[in-house]
């Protein structure tokens, strides 16, 4: 299979500081791509120059063979973009804009309502509503809608889901799953690290630098240790407590757990929890866990400070 | 083609679905005009006086009668005393005081000279000066008219006559004035504000990322603009025909051009504007300072434009509404044609050829 997004030795600057670093990608034609990373790792800036809304410093990006500098003209015609603001028209109806971006495309809803239908059904009984008006979750389905009216080869999308509750996030991503069967290349960014796993690939994004570019599978099958999940009566105490322990490789917070690897090749679980007992810490289970992509994400950061 | 109309139509339900953005084309246009025919004037109307007639003769009861009943002044008091003077101003209430010397009739006639003194509020200097050139001009009158039966060796007869305005109306003055401001004001403030919050609110963004090309996307945010402007510049010569009896001495479809044509260079100067601002404040502000306070100050609405320091005259004549001023006031006023104005309508359309040059270079296909 060729690749639709092509992306070479891309670099932005930004005052002196690397916005992008040398970043190399290649996206195949329908996938659906995930490019992860947290706040200020530079992903909106990664789509704006897809996009072709910002220039690049240094490198190429070829978009089915368009150059994004050059032919930039043509891109457009091909795009469905989806920034990270609600940036339709507040105060024009659900319908009214649906209609406006499909005419501005040269085509009409009805043309393409194949495409949007199982997305925009949820949303066209408020169809006379101004989309000022709508639910975070609704605002994101009609964008969405409006960006997929004219059937592009390409859909970006910056953060589609910062914002949105959890059962519409859900949602939202089914929705790209069955987006891909209608030959679409799919390029979405998330600070999200579990929306990861329903990428077709993901890259990890930190500081301008790609730490990773993988299946979801075998990034976390990457993880090379062995991952414990701990926890007990005061989570704070048996974290500040494991960071002084000799032994201990990167500990974590995920919620009300702590996710802990250690610097031997097999931990002693065992010697862990007398450690912690020592400690004065009660309640402790140590269970071992498969690794999730932030707890590779977490690996990578460290591994790339080192 | 198809772009476009959609494009005007999703315009034109900002424009009307936005209460401030309907005030501001229509609401602020009307009460302009109407609050500068009826209020700001400089006509003088029943301008309270006081007369210290120190002789209280038959002459000075003549003169005093001519000054009450020429309709500019009426008489408030009566005064007898020094002291009163300086109440009386103090007061605030009286503008002038009239001041006969003693013995004034018998003066007149034996010495034949007598004086009036004339004691005006220069706290006002603009009617300090107008009262004054009105009460002496009534007095002069009075003077000749004693004189008439008596031959004088030499006389000069002054004439005069003002053309275009025979009664000297402010609101001839106005109109054209208030026309060339709300036009550069509406059209240039809203185009700028429009393209300004699709910045703001990231929906540029989006557009941008679209088949759209710059000029579909400005044509079509200024096309609402053209309609709506030309609304109000026909609403504003309506009033002042109807509301004010200001003239059309002219062609009427050589206004409507004329005014065409400034519509369009405000509206490209308002994408000029919006080029540069980022968002819609900075779009207000840059339309309000840099268009708003040189029409009224600079483009000879209010202050003569040849009164002026050197250089603010020729700030001035990079002024569009100078020009615009100009063309109104001959073609209303004196009902010349296009061959009296084609210098100005040569300046118009060259400003707006650079505008819109200037904008279509300025706007970024990119963020």
């Amino acid at each position: 299979m060729s690749n639709s997004i092509e992306i070479s030795s891309l670099t932005k600057v930004y005052d002196n500081t690397k916005a992008l670093n040398d970043i190399n990608l290649h996206i195949k034609k329908n996938e659906l791509f995930g490019l992860i990373g947290p706040d200020g790792a530079g992903k909106t800036t990664l789509i704006r120059i897809i996009a072709t809304l910002l220039l690049p410093d240094s490198g190429t990006i070829t978009v089915e063979n368009l150059d994004v500098v050059k032919d930039y003209k043509s891109l457009r015609k091909i795009y469905g973009y989806m920034p990270g603001r609600f940036s339709l028209y507040q105060d024009l109806t659900v319908i009214e804009n649906l209609n406006f971006f499909a005419t501005v495309f040269g085509t009409t809803v009805d043309e393409n309502y194949d495409l949007i239908k199982d997305i925009y059904s949820q949303i066209e009984p408020f169809k006379n509503r101004r989309a000022g008006q709508l639910s975070g979750g609704m605002k994101q389905k009609l964008a969405l809608s409006c960006a997929l009216i004219h059937k592009p080869k390409v859909l970006l999308l910056d953060e589609p889901t910062t914002g949105v509750d959890a059962v519409s996030r859900k949602e939202f991503w089914e929705m790209l799953k069955n987006l891909q069967k209608n030959d679409i290349t799919i390029f979405v960014s998330t600070p999200y690290m579990d929306e990861a796993s329903l990428c077709d690939r993901i890259a990890l994004i930190q500081k301008g630098k790609i730490l990773s570019v993988e299946t979801p599978e075998n990034i976390t099958k990457q993880f090379g240790k062995q991952l414990l999940q701990i926890n007990s009566d005061n989570k704070y105490k048996v974290l500040k407590d494991l960071r002084n322990y000799e032994f201990t490789n990167s500990v974590n917070s995920f919620g009300q757990f702590l996710h802990y690897t250690d610097k031997r090749s097999v931990p002693e679980v065992q010697s862990i929890k007398n450690y912690l007992n020592e400690k004065g810490n009660s309640n402790i289970n140590i269970k071992e866990i498969m690794p999730n992509i932030e707890d590779c994400f977490m690996d990578l950061m460290i591994e790339d400070k080192n | 083609m198809k772009r476009f109309i959609s494009f005007v139509t999703k315009e034109f339900h900002h424009i009307f679905r936005d209460k401030r953005t309907l005030i501001i084309l229509f609401g602020i246009p009307f009460a302009q005009v109407l609050l500068f025919g009826f209020v700001i004037t400089n006509e003088l109307k029943n301008v309270k006086i006081a007369v210290w007639d120190k002789s209280n003769d038959e002459v000075t009861k003549q003169i005093t009668d001519k000054i009450t009943s020429s309709g500019f002044f009426t008489l408030e008091e009566i005064i007898y005393k020094k002291e009163d003077l300086e109440r009386v101003f103090k007061a605030g209430k009286i503008r002038e005081v009239i001041i006969f010397e003693e013995n004034f009739a018998q003066k007149l006639k034996k010495e034949k000279i007598a004086n009036i003194q004339l004691i005006a509020d220069a706290s006002d200097a603009n009617s300090a000066n107008m009262i004054i050139n009105y009460t002496s001009g009534i007095i002069m009158n009075y003077t000749s008219s004693i004189n008439r039966e008596i031959n004088l060796p030499m006389q000069i007869h002054v004439n005069e006559r003002m053309l275009y305005n025979e009664e000297l109306r402010d609101v001839y003055m106005f109109v054209p004035g208030i026309m060339a401001m709300i036009l550069m004001l509406v059209s240039a403030m809203m185009t700028s504000i429009s393209v300004a919050r699709e910045k703001e609110t990231g929906t540029m963004e989006v557009i941008l990322v679209s088949p759209l090309n710059p000029i579909q996307i400005l044509l079509g945010k200024v096309t609402p603009y053209i309609v709506l402007s030309f609304l109000n510049a026909v609403t504003i010569i309506a009033l002042g025909y109807f509301v004010f009896g200001m003239p059309i001495m002219g062609n009427l479809s050589l206004l409507m051009a004329e005014t065409m044509l400034f519509i369009i260079l405000a509206l490209s100067l308002g994408i000029l504007i919006s080029t540069a601002a980022p968002s819609q404040q900075v779009a207000m502000f840059i339309s309000m300072f840099a268009l708003m306070l040189p029409t009224i100050l600079l483009s000879g609405f209010i202050f003569p434009i040849e009164n002026m320091p050197l250089i603010l005259q020729y700030i001035s004549a990079l002024m569009p509404p100078k020009y615009f001023i100009i063309i109104l006031k001959n073609i209303m006023l004196k009902g010349t044609g296009l061959a009296y104005i084609w210098k100005e309508t040569a300046i118009l359309t060259f400003m707006t050829i650079v505008f819109i040059a200037l904008s279509a270079k300025k706007f970024k296909v990119r963020l």
